[in-house]
């Protein structure tokens, strides 16, 4: 702890100029795990916007009686509603138009929208007891994302990067991937802060790669100047340094010229890693017809395999798309045909190369969908508005009890019955599986030592793990 | 308070990291709390409270302190050098000596505006051998308006300013109004108690103007949400402002006393909610999803616009009374013109050109359609046949073709045009339309839809665009003279849509358009793009680059019924007749009354766009009952404890006598000379902007946990100086760069930077990478391309393609022209998707208040100076200047260039290896014309085509390494 809490001092301070790099090649992560660790890095597939559990994990046979019927005060319990609803004179139950086949050697019930996620039923664990005290989009994901409500603090991928640094040479230790979902285009925004090193130094923060000729920002070189040109100028540049380093006596610009060759490999090493010519046909197919698309979210789940070997610590997904206030049905059919198979074939692919046991996956949204109907029920169609107090995730891989469900909601699956998880509970769990104590690995900011599970008291559940 | 104030003063050791220890030591058994926490356990680290509150050395107030003797008499300039060198010698060391004086003017001119010296600058530095040539340097540059821009770059960060609402749907707002305030004042050199108490309570000021209003926006430059339950949002609005005010002002934390008793500093909860009682009276709503300003809010008219729009109203009067001065004698003129007329039938339908588009659509099969514009034929797309229309010809499109016309008729919303057709159609599409429907809708048309007629001005469909419908429908059986007239103001009321020359009556459904409305798609008849294909006859299309008149209109309709009034001979016509005749001869046929009035409407339109344009800002307005306060237990907005009323903390000295129990009173309270942390917090900043670090290194925090000052006594006299001074931030500045400590060398030596490697001990200077907004500011000013102009709408300039769509649901709309070379400072700020440059060069994302910036050293940063085509361009720009100098040979440009940059001139060694560097690149592009080229095209300004291409491209690289010299980007 005192190690770190110098460490978060230093790097707050001048110092950092003399320690600072994206990447861990020149320099030792921030803290260092506290335990051994289950999992090397994380593949987060963040499912922007709140997937209904209703519809898709949380299957309760026996709403089919209510669906009609008024939600009970009872069950309701005072809950705040959204602004979208709160007019709203009559709160009737709709149960889900989708069946729900069993999978797996565990027999876990899915929707029949996710036959590929009931191909890995064996792999995953299923929470059906998330909740979050948040109820409107920017709140809640920038609550699971950092820990808190407010702004301005450090998102998981930094935490992590801070924590563990990067055990990549030429890349970032935490890169963000984004698709817009085809079920409901546009959607939900996001924001930098997610990805946000927010108080810790901004190296630790999640480089965004995207489809196209840069994948990285200002990766290209200008038209008009090659490799070969650029080499000369960098080398150019290196001996000028030096000759200034060699008057001035600062070691900052040693550290600018080796920037300047790790920015000279990304160069290289970033469209290497975007060229999926390589990959075999079984590969691609595995993945979906979408992945040869540049910027969907197959050929994201590619990329995060092809970063998740090159090292990269913190590999997150966004996912848009997941808001279905109405016209449920049909959108959430475009979401589960975007995403189902291409993050069940990656729970695979990772598998097949030996590399799930090292690598924890996790699948879910901010927050679940109301049991009761916004808006009209007419013919099938409904639309469910946010809710809070309970919804679903998934996990596998690195560190987590595979084929498992974990928790219980009532009958409405409204409430949490049994075990719930709060998603500071989740990131606490997550930090546990990486080695890192959530209670130990904090960074000293505006007078306290902050740190990513916040003030109240966050739990590891223990009973996730493998 | 009390004890001994010299003890409380604490002396840190020379590393910080022993004093870290030594801390960390001390607290491994904590000392019984003084504050009892009680209402969450916070954090289970078991870390440390406050000491005796009162004895904390920053809350104790400044006491006037003697400078030290030295032994080193000569050294000192000011009394600010006898602390710096009585901390150096006890600690064994010397001072470094002065820095050359090229060092010392781009230090200058750098920590004072931001911009390096021009060469010409330079060479007058050099050449004042006069005694006190730094100090008039000094006094030049605090002159410069530039300064204002510079300190308030600052504030900026402090404020969280920023140009969209920051939550959800990241709206757009104007808080650019106060933006301006901040920097005038600064010019101004507006006291610094002043400027405290005009930003937080100058609305509550006895006779407000409406400046000290507008300056009241500080504190509403928080986020703003679009959704979510209004009193929690608006409860966490205050608590921004409590954060923001506390540590701007005082360098104090005590955000964390919202959920729980302050567990370092000796905030109570209790306290803290007195203290949030002077925030939570404002009108604001916590809930407000639309985009723009929010209330409170008050219109302002811009610096300068009074005068103009004073001169505007006179221009337009006197035109109006030269333009009545035609009605004299109009019948005589009237005559000749019937005259005329007779010996020259048909000239009486013509309206005055320029007419940009007209298609008469007269052809047939095969042949390229003419659009009046020789060489630029349109081509038809599809199965269209050539019919019997209006005037010999039309053309009858089937639902799938159209006429294509490319890039003409590229109107700005700004811009006054007129369009339309003759037209019979069987169903909906569009008549004349340029537009692109993947762009949501961007551009402007006339869409049949039933057989009703839309006008569609479209910057983004459906949020910022003018919509408007006609309540008539189109007569089915004949062709329909359609047309439309629009002024350029933006308005639905500058759109006239008419029927056969008669002006229709309209449904307006969207009327507000503040973005551009111009696309690349080409300009289409009958369609969209690729959508609203029309099915129909269509003949005689005319698109005119200004506003038509409505007699125009009726001459094109053939409609103004003149013909009938020409047959009546002319005693026996009406006096209506008459007067329509007079009335439409002027309007169409007499030049001279004709330019008056198209002189007088475009400055009326100029007159009501300014007016009706007038920004607002949001500024700070209370109810006139206060609201009440409670402490939020657990800082929950609706969990209501004990009731406040407004107050400070009690660690604090009280308010003084007479105050107001508001925020007038707040504002006082802070800057009276007894408050211990005012003005320390204030000269600390003015100290980091001119060192990199401040006395106290943690700028926002003060309290028990902050890091304890590297020379207290040396805070404590500027403390007490500023206030003795009146608080003259610019006589402060002066005093501190004009100090011996400011004007050391920053050469540093092994064996001194392994004794103080962060420079607390400042035995020399500091040398640090410039903010992100300086490095950007500097290329643009080396390349000579960087626009001084202050204030005004913030820019946009180059950003990668797709970076806002990606993440919302709003595309980035890049400017052009001045616009992509203002100051840095100027560039627009959306909070969730922050200009990707300046945010990977530290800049933070203005969500939270921030007083001190990281500076880190990235490969991202790298990428940014290597490939921005910000930087290449400014290269390219450079590379220009240098070959268009007069200074003959390779080296007398290498020279020049190396100079722009730096402000020294290259030694031998860096000449030789720019040498070869150029050669290699000459070589390069000689071999390669179209690499050449291609990286000259880089960027919109112009280049100087008499340059060889080979060359400057050779020269650009050469200016992009020098561009990117750690010297270039380093303050020395």
């Amino acid at each position: 702890m005192d190690r770190r809490g110098l460490f978060g001092q230093v790097a707050g301070g001048l110092g950092s100029v003399a320690l600072a790099s994206l990447l861990r090649a020149e320099h030792p992560p921030a803290a260092g795990s506290h335990f051994p660790a289950r999992a090397k890095r994380v593949i987060y597939l963040f499912q922007s916007g709140a997937p209904s559990h209703i519809d898709l994990f949380d299957h309760k046979p026996a709403l089919a009686r209510h669906a009609g019927r008024e939600l009970p005060d009872s069950v309701r319990a005072g809950q705040r509603l959204t602004e979208m609803t709160h007019k709203q004179k009559s709160f009737p139950c709709v149960s889900t138009v989708f069946g729900f086949p069993r999978h797996g050697a565990c027999g876990r019930p899915l929707s029949e929208l996710l036959p590929h996620t009931g191909s890995i039923a064996d792999e995953i664990c299923l929470v059906k007891s998330m909740t979050t005290e948040a109820i409107n989009h920017d709140p809640a994901i920038t609550l699971i994302n950092t820990g808190s409500q407010q702004l301005g603090k450090p998102s998981l991928g930094s935490w992590l990067s801070y924590g563990l640094g990067s055990e990549s040479r030429d890349l970032p230790a935490y890169v963000v991937l984004i698709s817009q979902g085809t079920g409901r285009p546009g959607g939900q925004p996001l924001f930098s802060r997610l990805w946000s090193s927010g108080f810790l130094p901004s190296r630790h923060q999640g480089v965004r790669f995207r489809s196209g000729r840069d994948p990285v920002l200002y990766l290209g070189d200008p038209p008009g100047i090659d490799r070969g040109g650029r080499r000369k100028m960098l080398d150019g540049l290196a001996r000028l340094n030096r000759l200034r380093a060699r008057r001035v006596g600062d070691p900052e610009i040693d550290t600018r010229i080796a920037q300047y060759e790790m920015a000279f490999r990304m160069q290289a090493s970033v469209p290497s890693l975007m060229d999926i010519s390589g990959e075999t046909a079984g590969t691609l197919q595995r993945y979906g017809p979408n992945v040869g698309q540049p910027g969907t979210f197959a050929a994201n789940c590619l990329l995060a395999r092809r970063l998740a070997e090159r090292g990269v610590r913190f590999i997150q997904l966004f996912h848009r798309g997941w808001d279905q206030h109405g016209n449920l049905p049909a959108q959430l059919r475009g979401q589960c045909r975007d995403t189902d198979q291409p993050a069940a074939a990656l729970v695979k692919d990772l598998k097949r190369r030996g590399m799930l046991d090292e690598t924890l996956v996790v699948w879910g949204g901010e927050f679940g969908r109301t049991v009761y109907a916004q808006g009209k029920v007419s013919g099938g169609n409904y639309g469910r508005d946010h809710h809070g107090r309970c919804f679903s995730l998934w996990m596998a891989g690195g560190g987590i009890r595979g084929g498992i469900e974990y928790g219980r909601t009532d009958d409405f699956c409204y409430n949490v019955v049994e075990k719930p998880v709060h998603v500071n509970d989740l990131n606490a769990t997550i930090l546990h599986c990486l080695g890192l104590d959530h209670l130990e690995l904090t960074y000293s900011h505006q007078g306290l030592e902050q740190r990513l599970t916040g003030v109240e008291d966050a739990l590891v559940i223990d009973d996730l793990l493998a | 308070m009390g004890g001994d104030q010299q003890q409380g003063i604490p002396v840190p050791e020379l590393g910080r990291e022993v004093t870290f220890q030594e801390r960390f030591n001390s607290h491994r058994f904590p000392a019984p709390t003084v504050i009892v926490v009680f209402a969450v356990v916070c954090f289970s680290l078991a870390r440390v409270p406050a000491a005796e509150p009162g004895s904390h050395w920053s809350f104790v107030v400044p006491r006037r302190q003697t400078p030290p003797a030295v032994q080193d008499g000569a050294w000192p300039r000011n009394a600010i050098d006898r602390f710096v060198l009585r901390r150096i010698e006890e600690a064994g060391l010397r001072p470094a000596g002065e820095a050359d004086r090229r060092t010392l003017i781009r230090r200058l001119s750098l920590d004072l505006l931001g911009l390096p010296p021009t060469i010409g600058e330079v060479d007058a530095f050099l050449a004042d051998r006069r005694p006190g040539a730094y100090h008039r340097l000094v006094d030049r540059l605090l002159d410069s308006p530039r300064f204002g821009e510079r300190l308030a770059l600052q504030w900026m960060d402090a404020a969280r300013y920023a140009d969209t609402h920051g939550y959800h749907e990241d709206y757009n707002r104007d808080m650019w109004p106060w933006r301006d305030w901040v920097i005038a004042a600064l010019n101004d050199n507006m006291p610094f108690d002043q400027f405290t108490i005009e930003q937080l309570a100058g609305d509550l000021l006895p006779g407000a103007t409406s400046r000290q209003v507008v300056a009241t926006g500080f504190n509403r430059n928080h986020g703003v949400t679009a959704s979510g339950i209004s009193e929690e949002y608006r409860v966490e609005y205050v608590l921004d402002r409590v954060r923001t005010t506390a540590t701007t002002w005082m360098g104090l934390t005590i955000g964390c006393a919202q959920c729980h008793e302050h567990k370092y500093d000796p905030v109570s909860q209790e306290e803290f909610y007195s203290f949030f009682a002077y925030f939570n009276s404002v009108t604001d709503k916590g809930v407000e999803n639309r985009p723009g300003n929010v209330d409170p809010l008050v219109e302002v008219v811009p610096l300068g616009q009074q005068a103009i729009e004073t001169r505007l109203a006179g221009v337009i009067k006197s035109l109006e009374a030269r333009r009545a001065r035609r009605f004299e004698g109009v019948g005589d003129r009237v005559a000749a013109w019937e005259r005329a007329l007779a010996k020259q039938p048909g000239r009486r339908g013509v309206v005055e050109g320029p007419l940009l588009v007209h298609c008469r659509l007269d052809e047939r099969d095969g042949q390229p359609v003419s659009t009046g514009s020789p060489g630029k034929p349109a081509t038809v797309q599809g199965q269209a046949k050539w019919v019997k229309a209006r005037v010999a010809g039309g053309l009858e499109l089937d639902g799938r073709s159209s006429l294509v016309l490319g890039d003409v008729a590229g109107f700005e919303r700004t811009d006054a045009f007129s369009y339309g057709a003759w037209v019979n159609p069987s169903s909906g599409g569009a008549i004349v339309a340029r537009m692109d429907d993947a762009a949501d809708y961007r551009g402007w048309d006339v869409f049949v839809s039933g057989r009703r007629v839309e006008v569609h001005l479209i910057h983004q469909w459906p949020g910022n665009a003018v919509h408007l419908i006609s309540k008539a429908s189109l007569p089915s059986d004949r062709l329909t003279h359609v047309f439309v007239t629009y002024d350029g103001s933006s308005r639905s009321a500058g759109v006239a849509l008419y029927f056969d020359g008669k002006r229709q009556e309209v449904n307006v459904t969207r009327d507000r358009l503040t973005g551009s409305i111009r696309t690349a798609r080409p300009l289409h008849i009958g369609r969209r793009n690729p959508s609203g294909f029309l099915k129909g006859t269509i003949d005689d299309v005319r698109i005119y680059p200004r506003q038509l008149k409505p007699e125009e209109v009726a001459v094109l309709a053939g409609t103004d019924g003149l013909d009938e009034i020409l047959a009546v001979a002319a005693e026996k016509r009406t006096r209506s007749q008459r007067e329509t005749l007079q009335r439409t001869y002027l309007a169409l046929h007499d030049q001279e009354y004709r330019r008056l009035s198209e002189q007088r409407d475009r400055r009326r339109r100029e007159l009501d766009a300014l007016k009706k344009n007038r920004p607002t800002v949001m500024v700070m307005q209370d109810l006139k009952m206060p609201r009440r306060s409670f402490v939020l237990l657990r800082g929950q907005y609706d969990q209501h404890g004990a009731e406040v009323k407004p107050g400070v903390p009690g660690f604090l000295p009280g308010l003084p006598a007479g105050a107001p129990a508001n925020r007038l009173g707040l504002a006082r309270w802070l800057v009276d000379p007894s408050h211990p942390l005012t003005a320390r917090v204030a000269v600390n900043r003015l100290w980091q902007l001119s060192f990199g670090s401040g006395l106290v290194e943690t700028a926002e925090d003060f309290g028990t946990q902050g890091q304890p000052p590297s020379h207290p006594r040396l805070l404590d006299w500027l403390a007490t100086e500023y206030i003795r001074r009146g608080w003259d931030t610019k006589s402060l500045l002066r005093l501190i760069v004009t100090s011996a400590t400011y004007r050391q060398s920053s050469r540093s030596t092994p064996a001194l930077r392994e004794r103080d490697p962060a420079n607390r001990l400042l035995a020399r200077a500091t040398r640090y990478r410039l903010p992100a907004e300086l490095i950007r500011d500097h290329a643009l000013a080396s390349g000579g391309l960087l626009v001084e102009q202050i204030g005004g709408p913030s820019v946009r300039p180059y950003q990668p393609a797709g970076l806002w769509k990606e993440t919302s649901n709003r595309g980035y709309v890049q400017d052009h022209g001045v616009a992509l070379y203002r100051r840095s400072f100027y560039t627009y700020w959306k909070r969730s998707v922050p200009p990707p440059n300046m945010f990977a060069l530290d800049a933070p994302t203005r969500e939270t208040c921030t007083v001190r910036r990281q500076r880190t050293n990235t490969p991202l940063m790298a990428l940014v100076l290597l490939n921005d085509p910000t930087f290449v361009e400014a290269a390219r720009s450079l590379a220009g200047l240098v070959l268009g100098e007069k200074k003959a040979g390779i080296d007398g440009r290498i020279q020049h260039l190396f100079q722009r940059v730096t402000a020294r001139v290259p030694e031998q060694e860096e000449l030789s290896e720019l040498q070869r560097l150029l050669a290699d690149q000459l070589a390069r592009y000689r071999r390669d014309p179209a690499a050449a080229g291609a990286l000259l095209k880089v960027g919109e300004s112009a280049r100087d085509q008499r340059l060889d291409p080979a060359e400057h491209a050779a020269w650009t690289v050469l200016a992009s390494v020098v561009l990117n010299l750690d010297e270039a980007i380093t303050r020395e």
